[in-house]
């Protein structure tokens, strides 16, 4: 019947389709359907830039008009990943530019976006609009100041937490006069100056904005002015919030808050003093969002007084400061409330002020629409979390960090298990779950039996054997993204089942018991995956047996095969072991080779091996003597996989041979 | 249930120590028990029954923990000084004045700003700062004493850094100036 149905009306009826989940499944309907999806799909989300490449997206989606990119695993958020480690998008922008691909929106997190990148898209995409870059690092105000002075239409440029390496501030004189389509400008994570004067003429004539987030160089009496001009504003970001509450500037600054009556969205005070609070309550009773968990300087009364005027609140990111009483005053003004985060203001040390199961409790109480949670506190109790878990069934994100890792009950004494797993049996639409605290196998035997909907762990600490990884992985059937770290769970538990590794986005495991050769056999039985190593201890040292723990493990499906812009810290597995004759193990091979110096000579090294079982006879000497001068490492990569019967192999160094650059080392041969 | 007991004994026995030394790995072979892998934190459960009033000791830093983002740590770090001190006052002296004042310093953005609210509390003129030549143009110079008992001459240093150095100021005056760069 669909069949009857010319492709102009399919396509007219997928517009309406606009999530991304919808719009796979439709395009799995049949043929013609994956035809029409195809060309109309106009926004394309990749949540590992390295399962797919570039080229593969645009013979997909030739019209692709926004593209959402994530590089760099989630841990990497805590310095648990090296900064080289990869996720470049300039590769992307290139092909993309290069194909004539017209894009207009691109959102990345994670990832390492330089100059160079920005450059090429506000010179290519004509009608570039938006750029979204959340967590990322690479590039300078350069970058920014190309975008401004050349994307002609550009609505958002919205900078969320990135590290940005230089802070002069000239880019945001680099908005032409022209430019009157901004409706998002974020530059709150920016540590420089900026130019006032240009900010003040950029925001007058921007009739569209809607989302202003300052930095700290913005003074108040810049604040004052920009709300002035643009009373239109529904977010808005305060970089500096200091000023006398008697003095003419705080009247002046009074008068223009109260005149945005549309703002809902409020955050930054980067720079607070508390006492000035009060030109805000006018604004309070519209708030949706407030995040204030930049501002220490707002604790106490100040904070309780501040909460107690927003009854509208949906979404509130807040401090430790605000203590248990103080999240008493959440539970009892905001009804709204959907989404709540509590992060420590002092992440080392006791935190005096620091919240308790109480305040969760208390929280879960008054506020029954709670559905999203981040809570960093001292200690929690099976008690408050089974109270909890009565109180909100409706959790979708439910993340509890317990400051000290491997904390118990501390009334009982007993592990949380029960508390999580009350959590999980009654929040059965749970797809976001993060552990905590003392925890056996059978807070996972929970996980397993009841998080159907579950999408992604993290475990830190926690489990006694392999079976805790067990239950999650033969229990969790949505599972996509599983991070642990620090817990007894080694090879028989990652051997399991690694068909499963191919329906999830990626698997991380860090500081656990899983071995080098469990690595190399997940990697050799499945092609699809890429299965990194990443080392960053010194490389003499690391020791390659393959029952040498593995520190660090990241392996994600991919259809791409192996990254080629991989740092020297990171191994991918699987070049030498694909074959279907017995290989040599890495093991054997590095056991096998012998270093010797046979004529006293220093300008030769040769290596020979006894149990070489790689065919071919090729000698590489007089004949291609290139891949050792300038690639050595690549050269032997070359070799060992196509010269299997290779008995001698003789390496001479190039003519510069210096203290290590172009020597062949033994991580050639580890790395291909 | 030995199992209980394990974790109430073990749970809590945290060691120094990397994963893959020498203890470790003789570990290994008789346990699986978490403790294992475990990079060093101290015991909780000491901590906890000793006096509340007291303030933890330092926990060795786990890498990675908690698990907030780097960016969100650098930028709390600063903030917490400016909480633990409200209002930053600094005694300041002049040369001839009968009796000090005190300044907040925490108010001002810049060396601009407090000079001038110097310059109206004393009811002198500063000159006009170079860095090669200090203040030129005044008999007054405003000072500073940092963290380790030098007398600096205000303006060389960065303002944030020079807000978390100064102990106290002084408006030195005349010949005594003439050390610091002054040329009257």
């Amino acid at each position: 019947m669909m069949n009857y149905f010319p492709d102009e009306v399919l396509e007219h009826v997928f517009d309406f389709i606009t999530c991304h989940k919808d719009r796979n499944s439709v395009s799995l309907v049949c043929k013609s359907w994956h035809r029409i999806e195809r060309y109309s799909r106009r926004r394309v989300f990749i949540g590992n830039c390295y399962s797919i490449s570039p080229e593969r997206l645009i013979a997909r989606f030739p019209g692709v008009k926004s593209l959402t990119l994530k590089g760099k695993p989630h841990f990497a958020d805590f310095n648990l990943v090296p900064y080289d480690w990869g996720g470049f998008v300039y590769p992307w922008i290139k092909v993309l530019a290069e194909t004539g691909i017209g894009l207009e929106e691109l959102r990345l997190k994670r990832m390492v976006v330089s100059d160079e990148s920005l450059e090429l898209i506000s010179k290519t995409f004509v009608n570039f609009q938006s750029l979204v870059l959340v967590s990322c690092d690479g590039f300078s105000a350069d970058g920014l100041a190309a975008i401004a002075a050349n994307c002609r239409f550009l609505r958002e440029l919205d900078l969320q937490e990135n590290e940005v390496d230089d802070h002069r501030g000239h880019w945001l004189s680099c908005f032409p006069e022209s430019c009157t389509s901004l409706v998002s400008l974020n530059f709150a994570c920016l540590k420089g100056e900026v130019n006032l004067g240009a900010l003040e003429r950029l925001v007058s004539r921007s009739p569209n904005l809607k989302s202003l987030r300052l930095n700290r160089s913005v003074p108040l009496d810049t604040l004052q002015k920009l709300l002035m001009r643009a009373p239109q504003l529904v977010d808005l970001g305060i970089g500096s919030y200091v000023h006398d509450p008697s003095s003419e500037a705080s009247n002046k600054l009074k008068h223009a808050i109260q005149r945005c009556k549309s703002i809902m969205s409020l955050s930054g005070f980067l720079e607070v003093a508390p006492r000035c609070m009060s030109a805000i309550y006018p604004i309070c009773g519209n708030l949706t969002t407030l995040n204030l968990s930049y501002a220490p300087g707002i604790h106490g009364n100040k904070l309780t007084k501040l909460i107690q005027h927003c009854r509208k609140l949906q979404r509130l990111w807040i401090l430790d400061c605000i203590g248990d009483k103080g999240l008493g005053v959440v539970a009892s003004t905001c009804k709204e409330l959907q989404e709540l985060r509590v992060f420590p203001s002092d992440p080392f040390g006791a935190g005096n002020d620091a919240v308790t199961e109480e305040g969760l409790v208390l929280v879960s109480a008054g506020c029954p629409k709670l559905n999203s949670l981040l809570y960093f506190c001292q200690q929690m109790t099976n008690a408050a979390l089974i109270t909890v878990a009565k109180n909100c069934p409706n959790f979708i994100r439910f993340r509890l960090c317990i400051l000290d890792p491997v904390r118990p009950d501390p009334v009982t004494n007993q592990p949380l298990d029960e508390g999580f797993g009350a959590i999980v049996q009654s929040c059965k639409r749970l797809k976001r779950l993060s552990l905590s605290g003392l925890l056996t196998d059978q807070v996972f035997l929970y996980i397993g039996m009841y998080a159907e909907q579950l999408e992604m762990l993290s475990i830190a600490f926690a489990a006694d054997s392999d079976k805790g990884m067990l239950y999650v992985l033969n229990g969790c059937k949505k599972l996509r993204k599983l991070e642990i770290r620090d817990c007894p769970f080694g090879n028989a538990a990652l051997l399991e089942d690694v068909g499963k590794y191919e329906t999830m986005r990626s698997l991380w495991m860090s500081s656990c018991e899983v071995t080098l050769g469990g690595c190399k056999t997940v990697a050799e039985m499945m092609p699809s995956l890429n299965v990194e190593i990443i080392n960053e201890s010194d490389q003499t040292e690391f020791n390659l047996d393959d029952g040498q723990k593995v520190d660090k493990m990241y392996l994600y499906r991919t259809l791409v095969g192996h990254r080629k812009d991989a740092p020297e810290s990171v191994w991918i597995l699987g070049d030498l072991t694909r074959s279907e004759h017995h290989e040599p193990s890495l093991n054997d091979m590095i056991q096998d080779m012998k270093l010797k110096n046979v004529s006293g000579d220093d300008d030769f090294i040769i290596w020979e091996s006894n149990n070489f079982k790689l065919q071919g006879n090729f000698s590489v000497y007089g004949y291609n003597p290139f891949i050792f001068f300038f690639h050595p490492v690549v050269g032997l990569g070359v070799v060992a996989s196509s010269c299997k019967e290779l008995q001698e192999l003789r390496v001479f160094p190039s003519a510069v041979f210096g203290a290590g650059n172009d020597v062949v080392t033994e991580e050639g041969l580890i790395r291909r | 249930m030995t199992f209980e007991k394990d974790i109430n004994i073990d749970a809590t026995e945290l060691r120094l120590g990397l994963p893959g030394t020498s203890e470790e790995s003789e570990r290994q072979a008789s346990t699986t028990l978490r403790i294992s892998n475990k990079r060093a934190l101290p015991s909780v459960a000491d901590e906890k029954q000793c006096d509340q009033e007291t303030a933890p000791p330092t926990k060795a830093q786990v890498v990675g923990w908690p698990p907030i983002r780097s960016y969100r740590k650098n930028n709390l770090q600063t903030k917490k000084t400016e909480v633990e001190t409200s209002g930053m006052y600094v005694k300041v002296s002049m040369d001839g004045a009968p009796y000090l004042r005190k300044v907040d310093l925490k108010i001002y953005k810049g060396y601009p700003e407090v000079l001038k609210a110097l310059e109206d509390m004393f009811k002198f003129k500063v000159g006009k700062y170079s860095e090669r030549e200090g203040y030129n143009g005044s008999e007054f110079v405003p000072t500073y004493e940092d963290k380790d008992g030098d007398w600096m001459l205000v303006g060389d240093v960065p303002w944030e850094m020079f807000v978390n150095s100064c102990k106290r100021l002084r408006i030195m005056k005349g010949s005594e100036a003439r050390g610091l760069g002054c040329v009257v």
